[in-house]
């Protein structure tokens, strides 16, 4: 009983910390996701919505989105957005299946990571030496790594015959778990302990949130967004080897559609995306509940043009109860 | 006499056609609080920036403790004892009072490796925050709330809060009391002659002649980027003061 007691009180103060915050508007991703897999859940009981074999259909198809998710993250959080992820997935696929033939699983993937923190960092050194906003020095980018892909191998794509590739970088499962789970839940744990935990995280929200603050307070914040962009590019870099691995090639168009609905994930989990608030479980959160639509709506048997109608009326209602901003609720409240 | 806590030499400072500082030159003493005065555009701010290593001025030296240093970084200025507070620089919005206390200065904890990854002491941290504005005073209702959401004379306090804590011996506010209550200004201004008391040299920019009489031992004027007065505020009456800002006055009487 008293222990019950107890536990109520810190559950109080817990929540009564968290709403002068105004920070409750971090939970709604929760809420979203738990009501949208209840409503599918019922709706679809009889589909299988919740057999084994289609939850784990949504975690496969959830985790390059959500890998790019966590990245995309500390990009925005940073106040910079990195368009390039897309293409640089479609290359980094391409180098590991190119490297894993002659070299062997690990360097392949090593190869393809590498790719991707080139590729950060010539986002981020243009983005703060040339002083163009990162928007446009990635839509640079997304084009020129775009078409060094299709060039890579003439639009073929390429297979990667490596077994172990395949089974630790997709195809494979620890017991019942897909590898493309696990991975994804470490890419979280890493991006969510970086976020909270790390000075570098503090200073990746701080520049974010105001970068001439953060400059007259002594952060290098020039390094800071480029290693920012450097994080989102690594990401997307390791999406692209889950893809590779899942699907056993690489190809030039691999990750091409994915760069709104990563944006969406990351949005729909809390992430501002003018900088400065970001959360790491939210854009995973977020990546889970994308796939959960698409998935779900397949399965109600919806047409292809009612899917995206319905997908974009949620994703709109899910952002709108997100997205606004501590301060601004507050000006809201006074008259 | 020892050397002042603080002293700029012949700084000038242009911003493409507009010189908005020429040849200033000015000392700063540890346990006084000194004036700086002008009109708006008269080259106030950029001083300061100047010497917090926000701006690098054209030409000119600053020393500290009588060492002449280049201060080409906020950081560097940190590290050799300058804390600034700025107009409108000095917090950030959505970080919370403790992250704000130890921006940049964050404690880590496990050992050398915890350090290098950047570690945080979240803990002690906030211990640490507790503890410093107790000392000083100042009553905030949450540590964890972001700062945004704290009224105009708490985000003050913490700014000044963060120069005392860190315990620097030089400290340069800019406006610190501009838009705030009266009683709000009066808590600001009591943490001014707390520094003083602490034998901290501070430089002060006000528009508000009252607080110059109340806490300013010196006062230094400037006028379109020049310096136009440099007197001890006991020698010299409010209209004085009114007078070199406006240029209706222009001897460099008092020393």
């Amino acid at each position: 009983m008293r222990v019950h007691v107890r536990a109520g009180a810190r559950l109080k103060r817990a929540w009564a910390r968290r709403s002068e915050d105004g920070g409750y508007r971090q939970y709604v991703v929760y809420l979203a996701f738990v009501s949208i897999l209840a409503v599918f859940a019922l709706m679809l009981w009889d589909d299988g919505f919740l057999s084994w074999s289609n939850l784990l259909n949504i975690g496969r198809q959830a985790a390059p989105i959500a890998v790019m998710a966590v990245g995309m993250a500390f990009a925005l959080a940073s106040a910079e957005i990195d368009l390039s992820i897309g293409s640089t997935v479609a290359l980094s696929s391409l180098v590991a299946a190119a490297a894993v033939g002659n070299y062997g699983f690990f360097i392949g993937a090593l190869a393809a990571v590498g790719v991707g923190a080139a590729v950060g960092l010539a986002n981020g050194l243009i983005t703060v030496k040339v002083r163009i906003p990162s928007f446009l020095v990635t839509l640079g980018t997304l084009g020129i790594i775009s078409g060094i892909a299709r060039n890579m191998n003439n639009l073929q794509s390429m297979p990667i015959r490596s077994d172990a590739f395949s089974a630790l970088f997709g195809a494979g499962s620890l017991g019942p778990i897909s590898s493309l789970v696990i991975w994804t839940a470490i890419v979280f744990a890493i991006g969510h302990f970086a976020l909270h935990h790390l000075r570098w995280g503090r200073h990746v929200l701080a520049t974010g949130a105001n970068r001439a603050s953060a400059k007259a307070a002594g952060l290098s914040t020039d390094r800071i967004r480029i290693s920012a962009l450097m994080v989102s590019s690594v990401a997307a870099s390791f999406a692209g080897v889950l893809l590779a691995g899942r699907l056993a090639i690489g190809r030039h168009d691999l990750g091409e559609n994915d760069l709104l609905t990563v944006i969406a994930a990351v949005v729909i989990g809390g992430t501002s995306l003018f900088g400065g608030r970001a959360s790491v479980a939210g854009a995973v959160t977020g990546a889970l509940i994308m796939a959960m639509l698409n998935n779900g709506l397949i399965l109600m048997g919806l047409e292809v043009a009612d899917q995206l109608i319905a997908r974009g009326l949620i994703i709109i209602v899910a952002v709108a109860l997100s997205m606004r901003t501590p301060s601004e609720s507050v000006g809201d409240d006074v008259p | 006499m020892t050397a002042p806590a603080l002293s700029v030499r012949n700084m000038s400072k242009a911003f493409r056609a507009v010189q908005a500082l020429e040849d200033v030159s000015l000392d700063i003493h540890r346990g006084q609080v000194t004036a700086l005065l002008g009109d708006n555009g008269a080259g106030k701010s950029t001083l300061v920036k100047c010497i917090a290593g926000v701006y690098q001025p054209d030409s000119g030296t600053v020393s500290i403790d009588g060492e002449t240093h280049r201060i080409s970084s906020p950081d560097v200025a940190r590290t050799l004892g300058v804390e600034t507070v700025h107009q409108n620089l000095s917090l950030i919005d959505s970080l919370n009072v403790v992250e704000n206390l130890f921006l940049n200065r964050e404690y880590t904890r496990g050992g050398s490796f915890g350090s290098r990854i950047g570690l945080l002491h979240k803990r002690r941290m906030s211990r640490e925050c507790q503890a410093t504005l107790a000392r000083l005073g100042i009553s905030i209702p949450s540590l964890r709330k972001p700062v945004g959401l704290l009224s105009g004379g708490q985000r003050q306090a913490i700014a000044i809060g963060r120069a005392v804590a860190w315990g620097q011996k030089i400290v340069l506010l800019d406006e610190p009391a501009a838009a705030l209550g009266v009683e709000q200004a009066q808590r600001v201004l009591d943490l001014i002659v707390a520094l003083r008391d602490a034998d901290v040299a501070v430089l002060l920019i006000t528009h508000n002649m009252d607080r110059v009489t109340q806490v300013c031992d010196g006062a230094v004027v400037l006028r379109r980027g020049r310096k136009a007065a440099e007197v001890k505020v006991d020698q010299v009456t409010k209209d004085d003061l009114v007078a070199f800002i406006t240029g209706a006055k222009t001897t460099d009487s008092g020393t």
